[in-house]
């Protein structure tokens, strides 16, 4: 059980499209890793398309969380796309909604880093 | 919480399945009337201290809860709560130490889901824990399990083992509140 992740531009907002279910082991540590090495490349705009994360767990909110500060640390900004009504509900019951930045279309989403 | 005699062993010597239900395809004697008139079925293993068993505590929670009748969204409620619990149990509890393991149950009857869950640890101050919603720890990586369990069980209970180690007990009742 993991998942896929799939990277790509759109004008200078990295996208990623993550797909599958982060929780913890691989699925958490594996966008760890790919957003670690997108600040490396000193990527300063990136948007998580989450259309199609069926599940989260603590670790994978962990994870969402441990991206936003490093990118916003690096002087870059982390925003959400396409939240799942399970994935919504879970960052607004542990009130982590309203911290990230979430848009439901990826036009206006990649407009919004400007 | 009555265990019937009928003792399947799996093929893994690790797990031992404890089975008493109603349908009469699982082999079972000893005291087997009362839960069966009731709808009962009840599960245990002994699960290793990896995150393989997070995987399989949860595929067991969530196929006993289906057949209880709970709907999809009690089913992912009670899927987290279960992951989150034997993720504390394995990491924090266990620290994945193969000589420890979890004692994992799930038993329903008609009014409710009981899932117990129990580590061999040292055992936690279960209560002070941070509180994940305070600003101050909103933006913590960890923490949020305790607080995930306790938003989507009906009840959760956090008892320290005599023995050592912690015991989770995760329960959901059926009937609308």
């Amino acid at each position: 059980m993991s998942v896929k992740l799939n990277t790509r531009q759109v004008g200078d907002v990295s996208v990623v499209d993550v797909a599958g279910r982060i929780t913890l082991g691989e699925g958490s540590s594996a966008l760890r890793d790919t957003l670690r090495e997108m600040v490396t490349k000193n990527q300063k705009k990136i948007l998580l398309n989450l259309g199609d994360v069926s599940y989260i767990d603590s670790s994978g909110i962990g994870e969402l969380v441990s991206g936003f500060t490093t990118v916003a640390n690096s002087g870059g900004t982390l925003k959400l796309l396409n939240l799942t009504k399970r994935v919504k509900d879970l960052l607004q019951i542990t009130k982590l909604y309203t911290v990230f930045d979430v848009h439901d279309d990826e036009a206006s989403a990649v407009r919004s880093f400007a | 919480m009555t265990f019937l005699a009928g003792v399947i062993y799996s093929g893994h010597s690790t797990s031992r399945t404890i089975l008493g239900s109603a349908r009469g395809s699982a082999r079972v004697t000893g005291n087997m009337p009362d839960l069966a008139r009731h709808g009962s079925e009840a599960v245990e293993r002994f699960l290793d201290s990896t995150l393989a068993s997070v995987d399989h505590a949860e595929e067991i929670a969530s196929g006993m809860a289906q057949l209880a009748g709970f709907d999809e969204d009690d089913l992912m409620k009670i899927g987290i709560a279960v992951r989150e619990a034997v993720v504390n149990a394995v990491v924090h509890g266990n620290r994945y130490n193969a000589n420890k393991k979890v004692r994992f149950s799930v038993v329903k009857n008609s009014e409710r889901l009981t899932v117990r869950v129990a580590d061999e640890g040292e055992g936690f101050d279960s209560e002070h824990l941070p509180d994940p919603l305070a600003p101050e720890n909103l933006l913590r990586t960890s923490g949020r399990g305790i607080f995930l369990i306790r938003s989507f069980m009906d009840e959760l209970e956090i008892n320290r083992l005599r023995a050592g180690g912690t015991e989770l007990v995760l329960i959901k009742y059926k009937l609308a509140k």
